[in-house]
C-alpha cells in the first residue's frame, strides 16, 4: 500500500454495463471457479481416487477371501458396491466445501451480487456431481485393472451409469442440506462420515446381506444404497439377481433405485434450499 | 438531491438478542458515513442489511433510492461491499477473482480484463495478480477485495471494518485509496472500531452502541459536545517548567503540569487560547520543543457518551505486533501544531 498510484479514475461516471447472468450461467461460473479449486488443489480428489482405490485394493484382497458370493468373482462384486459408495461419500465433500464457503464469507460476496443466490447451490451441485464422476471413472480403470467387466453389453451399462449419478444426485442435496445447517466444517465432517459409515457398509456393498442377524438384514436389504448396488451388479453382470428370500426392493433394483433417487432429491432438495435460505437471512 | 444511503427505523432480532433496535439515518450522495461503535454494537447487522444479506425483522432501508427489501436486485446492482473478513477466493488468483465477480455481475469480458489491470496497478497488486491469494499479506487482501468491490464502478461503497487488523502503514495507504474514491463521487459508508478512523474519514459520524443511535453529528460537533480543548506546550529544558507554568496561569486558571515529559497543559477556549499562550512564550524566551491543541478524541467522546470506552479488542487471528496500540493511548493529540 506504499505506492498506491494514482491512475485513470474510475468514476461512477462511467459504470461499465451491468447484465445479471441467468441461472444456468450464473450457475456455470460457480461451476468454472468450484472445478479450478479442484485444479488447484487435487488433494481434494484424494477421496474419491487414492482413497477409493485403497478400498478396492483392500477389500478385494484383504477381506475377500473371507468373503463369499454367489455367481461372480469377489472383485466384480465388490465393484459396483464401492462406486455407490463413493457416490455417497461425495455428499460429505458438497456439505465441507458449502460450510467453508458458508465460513468464509464468500457466500456473502455472492449474495451481494445481483446473481440468482440459488446459483450457489446449483453450481454446488453440479460441481460435486462431476467431482464424483471422477470418482466413478478412477474406480472403473481400476476395476478394469484387477477384472472387473461389465459384461451385459453397452446399453444396460450406460443405465447403471445413469442410476449412480442420478443417486449421487440425490445424496448431493443431503450435503447441501447438512452444510447449510451446520457452522463448522469440522461438525459437518464429524457429521457426515458418522452417518456415511453405517449407511455404506449396513447393506449389500461389500458382504451379502444374508449373514447378518434377521433385523440388519432387514434394514441392509431396504437401504437405499443397497438398491442402487444390486442394480449396478445385475446391469453390469456382476452378480446373480438377488435370492428370492431377499427383501422386495432388491427383487426390483433398477425401479427401486430410480424412486429413492427421485424421493431423496423431492425430500432433500427443498429442506436444502430452506435451510440455506434461512441461513441467508441472517 | 436524494440521499444515496437511508436507513429507514432499522430492527433486526436474533432470537431474543436486539442486534440493531431502530436505527436510522442519511447518508447524502458523494459523502462519507462513518458507523462508529465497540464490537457487537450492531455495525455489521446495519450493514448486512442495507447490502440486502440480511433481512431486517423491521424497518427498511434505501439504497441508490431502491427499497433493499423490495428492490433487492437493484440494489445489489449500485453497491459494492467489502466485508468484515476479506472474502475473496483464496484458491483462486488475484486476476481469476475479479475474473469470477466479473462474470457474475455479467460484465464484458474485456471490460473486466481492462478495469482488472487499471485496478491491479492502483492498488500495487500487478505483481501478484496472478498468485493464489492465499499466499497475499493481509494488506494484499484486503486490497483484493477493494478491487472486487470497485469492480462494477459502484456509486455507493460499504466497508465493513476495512482496516481492522491491518498495519498502520496499510491502514493509512487503504484510507489514501478510499479518499481518492470520495474525490471522484463515490458514497461510503464505513463501520469502524477506530476512532481515528471516523475522524480521518467521515464527514457523519453515527455513534452505536447496543444496537441504538447512541449520537450523530461530524466529527467535530461530537468532540465539542465531549469537553473543551486544552493547549498543550513541551519545553525543552526542564528547569523553565516553573516560570512556563506561571506565565499560563495568567491565562487559564487550571494547569497541569507533567515533569517527566516536561509537558504543560491548559484549558483553552481554542485557537485563539493558542495563539495568546504562543505569543507570550515567544516573548520570554523560554524555549520550546511544541506547542499545540489538544481537542478531546472520538474516544473521550464515547466514554462522555456511555460510560465506556471503545477501545477495540485485538482480533484473535492477527499477529500482535501487526496491530496498531489501542487507540486509548492517544487521547491527547495536537492537532494544529506551530513550530
Amino acid at each position: 500500500m506504499t505506492a498506491v498510484r494514482t491512475t485513470a479514475a474510475l468514476s461512477p461516471t462511467t459504470r461499465p454495463p451491468i447484465s445479471p447472468p441467468s441461472l444456468l450461467r450464473a450457475s456455470s461460473t460457480i461451476v468454472w471457479r468450484n472445478l479450478l479449486h479442484i485444479r488447484r488443489m487435487p488433494e481434494m480428489l484424494l477421496d474419491v481416487t487414492v482413497q477409493s482405490v485403497m478400498f478396492v485394493l483392500l477389500f478385494a484382497y484383504v477381506f475377500g477371501g473371507a468373503i463369499a458370493v454367489r455367481g461372480a468373482s469377489y472383485k466384480e462384486f465388490l465393484l459396483p458396491g464401492i462406486m455407490v459408495q463413493t457416490m455417497v461419500f461425495s455428499s460429505a465433500i458438497v456439505a465441507m466445501g458449502l460450510t467453508s464457503d458458508l465460513q468464509k464469507g464468500i457466500v456473502d460476496r455472492f449474495k451481494s451480487l445481483p446473481v440468482p443466490r440459488s446459483a450457489v447451490l446449483v453450481g454446488r451441485s453440479i460441481s460435486s456431481l462431476i467431482h464424483s464422476s471422477i470418482g466413478v471413472v478412477v474406480m472403473a480403470a481400476t476395476g478394469l485393472l484387477i477384472g472387473w467387466r461389465v459384461r451385459n453389453g453397452v446399453v444396460d451399462g450406460l443405465v447403471a451409469f445413469l442410476l449412480l449419478l442420478m443417486f449421487g444426485f440425490a445424496v448431493i442435496w443431503l450435503g447441501i442440506w447438512v452444510g447449510s445447517l451446520m457452522r463448522t466444517v469440522e461438525a459437518v465432517q464429524g457429521f457426515m462420515f458418522t452417518l456415511m459409515f453405517p449407511l455404506t457398509f449396513v447393506a449389500n456393498t461389500f458382504a451379502p446381506p444374508e449373514s447378518m442377524p434377521a433385523w440388519l438384514r432387514a434394514i441392509a436389504e431396504w437401504n437405499p444404497v443397497s438398491a442402487v448396488t444390486q442394480a449396478c451388479r445385475e446391469l453390469w453382470g456382476n452378480g446373480l439377481p438377488a435370492r428370492a428370500d431377499a427383501a422386495w426392493p432388491l427383487q426390483h433394483p433398477v425401479m427401486v433405485s430410480v424412486a429413492w433417487s427421485l424421493l431423496l432429491t423431492a425430500v432433500f432438495a427443498p429442506l436444502a434450499v430452506a435451510a440455506f435460505r434461512r441461513r441467508s437471512r441472517d | 438531491m436524494a440521499p444515496a444511503v437511508e436507513a429507514v427505523e432499522l430492527v433486526k432480532h436474533f432470537g431474543d438478542t436486539r442486534a440493531v433496535d431502530g436505527v436510522s439515518f442519511v447518508v447524502p450522495a458523494g459523502s462519507v458515513l462513518g458507523l462508529l461503535g465497540p464490537n457487537g454494537a450492531g455495525k455489521t447487522t446495519l450493514v448486512r442489511m442495507l447490502t440486502t444479506l440480511s433481512v431486517p425483522t423491521s424497518g427498511t432501508g434505501r439504497v441508490a433510492g431502491f427499497d433493499i427489501r423490495r428492490e433487492p436486485t437493484q440494489v445489489r446492482r449500485s453497491m459494492g461491499l467489502t466485508g468484515q473478513a476479506a472474502t475473496v477466493d483464496e484458491i483462486l488468483t488475484g486476476r481469476e477473482n475479479l475474473k469470477l465477480i466479473g462474470a457474475l455481475y455479467g460484465l464484458p469480458k474485456r471490460y473486466v480484463r481492462e478495469a482488472t489491470e487499471r485496478l491491479f496497478d492502483r492498488f500495487d497488486l500487478t505483481d501478484a495478480a496472478d498468485r493464489m491469494a492465499k499466499t497475499y499479506s493481509g494488506g494484499m487482501r484486503r486490497r483484493l477485495d477493494l478491487a472486487v468491490s470497485l469492480l462494477a464502478a459502484p456509486p455507493i461503497l460499504f466497508l465493513d471494518e476495512p482496516t481492522t487488523g491491518l498495519d498502520p502503514q496499510s491502514r493509512s495507504g487503504l484510507w489514501a485509496v478510499l479518499r481518492e474514491l470520495v474525490d471522484e463521487g463515490t458514497t461510503l459508508v464505513l463501520t469502524t472500531q477506530y476512532l481515528e478512523e471516523a475522524d480521518h474519514l467521515a464527514d457523519e459520524v453515527v455513534v452505536v452502541d447496543k444496537g441504538k443511535v447512541i449520537a450523530a453529528g461530524t466529527p467535530t460537533q461530537l468532540k465539542d459536545q465531549a469537553g473543551r480543548a486544552s493547549v498543550v506546550v513541551t519545553l525543552t529544558r526542564a528547569a523553565d517548567l516553573e516560570d512556563a507554568a506561571r506565565l499560563m496561569r495568567a491565562h487559564s486558571p487550571e494547569v497541569h503540569v507533567e515533569r517527566s515529559s516536561r509537558r504543560l497543559t491548559a484549558q483553552a477556549g481554542g485557537l485563539g487560547d493558542m495563539t495568546r499562550i504562543a505569543a507570550v512564550f515567544e516573548s520570554s524566551g523560554i524555549e520550546l520543543d511544541d506547542l499545540g491543541l489538544a481537542r478531546p478524541s472520538l474516544d473521550d467522546v464515547f466514554l462522555h457518551l456511555t460510560g465506556h470506552r471503545a477501545e477495540p479488542e485485538r482480533p484473535a487471528d492477527t499477529d500482535p505486533a501487526a496491530t496498531e496500540p489501542a487507540e486509548g493511548t492517544t487521547a491527547d493529540t495536537p492537532e494544529g501544531v506551530t513550530p
